[in-house]
């Protein structure tokens, strides 16, 4: 035991102070916006249903997906599906062992959080404008 | 000195006892859901705001129903697996038994009702 090092060894983060790096809070988002998924599915798979279920359910849920709450929460999924799916791409780039240093993880996440927003806009744009 | 190989020392370790497999799975689903969310977006873009009988015409295509298909049992099944780790991460005991019950009960309902939806307009569709 003599040969350890006792005084210049990185210390576990105090979670009271510590400060997440950025890839630690994209990495979490990855979890949460997978999760949050869940509403906009149901609220499609609800619409689906409606539409083989007769014209009154139908007009319910066609009434809520086109309403200022569909709006917000199929604007949402589809920030968080973006989110998602860039953060699982750079998963794999982690498997492949890339990505893995500081500044790299630190630039993947402004690229994750910078193009799911692009492509929410782009969505957007497209779903409006084509 | 244990007789066992380094093999064995490792199987059915992790919370879940199955990591390997889950992890393979999810990798190999994701690497699905790259291709298949643009184009589900794409698919769901083009049907908001269509009339009803036209709503049910276009799913009735194969393009739009495979597609939203297979987004959809493909995407929960890979939810049941994300949310497997979710739970083993945060739940203990009968709460973690319940929460996975929850999550796999839920998912298929989902896909089914999804599936039996997209049946019902494509027979719809091939009646007119």
């Amino acid at each position: 035991m003599a040969d350890v090092n006792r005084g210049n060894r990185p210390l576990s983060p105090h979670m009271q102070v510590y400060r997440l790096p950025l890839a630690a809070i994209t990495s979490i988002m990855t979890r949460i916006t997978g999760h949050a998924l869940v509403a906009g599915i149901l609220l499609l798979v609800w619409w689906l249903v409606a539409a083989v279920s007769g014209p009154r359910a139908f007009a319910a849920a066609d009434w809520v997906v086109r309403s200022w709450i569909g709006f917000i929460v199929l604007t949402g999924s589809a920030w968080a599906l973006w989110f998602h799916t860039l953060a699982g791409i750079r998963h794999l780039f982690y498997d492949a062992g890339q990505l893995l240093r500081i500044e790299e993880a630190e630039r993947a996440s402004w690229a994750i959080i910078i193009g799911s927003v692009v492509l929410t806009l782009l969505s957007l744009i497209l779903f409006f404008f084509a | 000195m244990r007789y066992i190989t380094p093999r064995k020392a490792a199987m059915g370790l992790g919370s879940a006892h199955s990591g390997t497999a889950d992890h393979w799975f999810l990798t190999v689903s994701s690497c699905a859901l790259v291709l298949l969310v643009p184009a589900f977006l794409l698919v769901i873009g083009n049907a908001i705001g269509l009339p009803h009988p036209e709503l049910v015409a276009y799913f009735g295509r194969p393009y739009p129903a495979l597609i939203t298909a297979l987004f959809i049992v493909v995407g929960m099944v890979h939810f049941i697996k994300g949310t497997r780790i979710m739970i083993d991460d945060y739940f203990q005991h009968t709460a973690r038994k319940v929460a996975i019950i929850v999550s796999v009960v839920f998912s298929w309902a989902v896909i089914a009702a999804a599936v039996f939806a997209l049946a019902k307009m494509t027979l719809v569709t091939v009646a007119i």
